[in-house]
C-alpha cells in the first residue's frame, strides 16, 4: 500500500496554546480517511495543517508532514494547495463570478485564460461532481445563486479544476439537507479511484459509510488509526469504543 | 389568578403604547432629517431654474449687466478638478484600505488608521492652506492642479475609511477558498476580495468625489477661479463652487439668479456621477 500523505510528531499551536498533540499516522494513497473526534477535538485544526491552512489564521506547527516523502511544511504554500484541495463546511462560491468561472477560478487567477482550454476542463470537472446536469444551461449564472447542495458540488468542482492529488473535506456535508448528503457521499466514492480524500465529520455514520479508514481524534490527540470496519466493530481503544456507541461526544 | 391576569393585561396595553410613541418619535426624527433637504431642493429648482438652459452648459460668463451667458468654464473646471482629486485620491484611498483591512493588524496600521481619522477631521480651508504653501508658492501662481491636490487630500480618508469596511465585510470563508486554491494572496486580494467588495467601495469613492466637488473653502487659494476658458492644469481654473461663492455674495441681481443655476447644476452633476457609478457597478447578476 503506497503512502500519500505520512504525518510525524505533529504539534499544532494557536499562539502558545498547544491544539493537536503529536500526532503521527499514514495516509495511504487513493483512500478516503475520516477524521472523527468530538467538537474541539483539533479534527479541523489537523486537516488544516496538511494545506498549511492553518497559518492563514495565525496558527503553527513542529514536526513533519511528507507528501509523497517531501517535508511540506518547508515548501510553498501556494504550490502546495495546488497539489491539496480543501472543501470547505459552508459552501463558499464566489459571488462575483459565473458558475464558468467558479470552476476554472482556480486556473484562470493562475495565468490559465485560454477559454478554450478552459471549458473542457469546466465540463470534465462539473461532470465529476454530478453537478453538470444541473447547470450546463446556465453555465453563466452566478454561483451563489444556485442551492446550498450545488453550492457545494460546485465548491467540489472548482477544487477538482486545479488538477489536485489529495482534497482535504472539513465536515462537507454538515450545512446540508440528506439528498445533497447523499450526493456528496456518492461523489467521495467515485473520487477516491482518482484522489487522496481527507474528510472531517461529526457524522459517524458517514464516517462508516464513505471512509476506508478512519481517525479518532480527543483532546488534540489521536486515540486510534485504523480501518473504518475495525474502528467501528472492534476498535482496540476503550476511549474509541465509547465514541462510536455514543456514550460521549 | 385574575389580578395577575389584570396585571399582564395592563403590562400589555402599558408595552402597546410605549412601542406606538416611540415608534412616532423615530418617525418624527425621520422626517425632521429630510426637510432640510426637501427645502434646498426646492429652492435650487425653483431659484435656479430660471437660468438653465443650454447656454449656462455651453456658453461663457458675461460681463456685469449683459443678460444671459453660462458657466461652461466651470463646469468644465470642476470636472477637471474633481478629476484630478480623484486621480490622487481615488488609488491612495483604495491601496491604503486595502492595506489597512488585509494586513492593517499591527501597530503601523493602527497609526495610519487614527491619522486617517484625524485627516478627515481636518478643515477643508487648512487643508486649502497646506496646498497653497506646498504647490502654490513654489509654482509662483494658483493652478488647477494645487487645487485638484487639496480635494485629492480631502478625498482620502472618506474613501480608505469606506474601502477597509468593505473590504472586511468580505466573509473570511471567500479568502480560505482563493487561499486553498493555490492562488497567491495578492491575486486573492485583488481578483476576489476587491472584486467582491467593489460596489461598496465604488459607493465610498462616489461619496469621496461628491464631497470633492462640493469644496469652495479649499479651492479659494488654488485653483482661485478663472474667468476664462482653461483646461491648462497649470494654469488658474473656474469651479462651480468658487462661481456660486462670488456670485451669490455680488450686489447683481442677475448674478445672484445664476448662482442659483450653478447650484443646481452642481447638484445635477453629482446625480449624474451617481448615476454613472450605479450603471457602471451595477451587478451581472441578480442578488438574492
Amino acid at each position: 500500500m503506497e503512502i500519500k500523505l505520512s504525518v510525524k510528531n505533529l504539534d499544532a499551536y494557536y499562539g502558545k496554546n498547544k491544539v493537536l498533540n503529536n500526532i503521527s499516522l499514514d495516509i495511504p494513497k487513493n483512500k478516503v480517511v475520516a477524521i472523527i473526534g468530538p467538537s474541539g477535538c483539533g479534527k479541523s485544526t489537523f486537516i488544516r495543517t496538511l494545506n498549511r491552512m492553518h497559518e492563514v489564521v495565525g496558527g503553527s506547527i513542529k514536526g513533519e508532514i511528507l507528501l509523497d516523502g517531501e517535508d511540506l511544511t518547508k515548501t510553498d504554500p501556494v504550490l502546495l494547495r495546488k497539489r491539496v484541495g480543501m472543501v470547505f463546511q459552508k459552501p463558499n462560491p464566489f459571488p462575483t463570478m459565473s458558475i464558468f468561472n467558479n470552476v476554472a477560478a482556480g486556473l484562470r487567477l493562475n495565468g490559465v485564460r485560454n477559454k478554450k482550454k478552459l471549458t473542457p476542463i469546466v465540463e470534465k470537472c462539473l461532470k465529476q461532481a454530478a453537478l453538470w446536469d444541473e447547470v450546463k444551461n446556465n453555465l453563466d449564472d452566478s454561483g451563489a445563486n444556485i442551492s446550498g447542495g450545488q453550492q457545494q458540488r460546485l465548491c467540489i468542482a472548482r477544487t477538482l479544476a486545479v488538477d489536485p492529488e489529495v482534497i482535504l473535506m472539513d465536515e462537507p456535508a454538515s450545512a446540508l439537507d440528506p439528498i445533497s448528503t447523499t450526493k456528496i457521499e456518492d461523489l467521495i466514492f467515485e473520487l477516491k479511484t482518482n484522489y487522496t480524500i481527507i474528510i472531517v465529520t461529526h457524522n459517524m455514520q458517514q464516517a462508516a459509510r464513505v471512509s476506508d479508514y478512519t481517525a479518532f481524534f480527543y483532546l488534540g490527540k489521536l486515540i486510534e488509526f485504523d480501518e473504518t470496519n475495525k474502528i467501528f466493530t472492534s476498535p482496540s481503544n476503550k476511549q474509541t469504543e465509547d465514541y462510536v456507541r455514543g456514550r460521549f461526544g | 389568578m385574575e389580578n395577575s391576569l389584570m396585571n399582564s393585561k395592563y403590562f400589555y396595553y402599558k408595552r402597546k403604547l410605549t412601542s406606538s410613541i416611540m415608534m412616532s418619535l423615530t418617525f418624527v426624527a425621520a422626517l425632521a432629517a429630510i426637510i432640510p433637504l426637501v427645502f434646498i431642493f426646492y429652492y435650487t429648482i425653483s431659484k435656479g431654474v430660471t437660468y438653465l438652459n443650454l447656454d449656462f452648459f455651453i456658453a461663457m460668463p458675461k460681463p456685469v449687466g449683459e443678460p444671459g451667458g453660462g458657466m461652461a468654464n466651470a463646469i468644465v473646471g470642476t470636472l477637471i478638478l474633481i478629476g484630478i482629486g480623484g486621480a490622487i485620491g481615488i488609488p491612495v484611498g483604495v491601496m491604503t484600505g486595502t492595506y489597512l483591512s488585509e494586513f492593517g493588524n499591527n501597530k503601523f496600521g493602527f497609526m495610519v488608521r487614527f491619522l486617517t481619522d484625524v485627516l478627515s477631521g481636518v478643515p477643508s480651508i487648512v487643508v486649502g492652506v497646506v496646498a497653497y504653501t506646498m504647490v502654490v508658492l513654489p509654482m509662483k501662481h494658483f493652478s488647477a492642479i494645487a487645487g485638484g491636490i487639496a480635494l485629492g487630500i480631502l478625498m482620502i480618508p472618506t474613501i480608505t475609511r469606506t474601502t477597509e469596511e468593505m473590504i472586511r465585510l468580505v466573509p473570511h470563508s471567500l479568502r480560505e477558498a482563493g487561499l486553498a486554491l493555490g492562488i497567491p494572496k495578492w491575486k486573492t486580494t485583488l481578483a476576489i476580495i476587491l472584486r467582491t467588495a467593489w460596489k461598496g467601495i465604488a459607493t465610498g469613492v462616489l461619496l469621496g468625489l461628491s464631497r470633492a466637488a462640493g469644496e469652495t473653502a479649499p479651492l479659494l487659494f488654488t485653483a482661485l477661479g478663472n474667468r476664462f476658458w482653461s483646461t491648462n492644469i497649470g494654469q488658474p481654473i473656474a469651479s462651480l463652487t468658487v462661481y456660486i461663492y462670488d456670485y451669490a455674495k455680488s450686489p447683481f441681481e442677475d448674478w445672484n439668479q445664476q448662482a442659483w443655476t450653478a447650484a443646481l447644476v452642481l447638484i445635477l452633476l453629482i446625480s449624474v456621477l451617481s448615476l454613472l457609478f450605479r450603471i457602471i457597478t451595477r451587478s451581472k447578476y441578480k442578488t438574492n
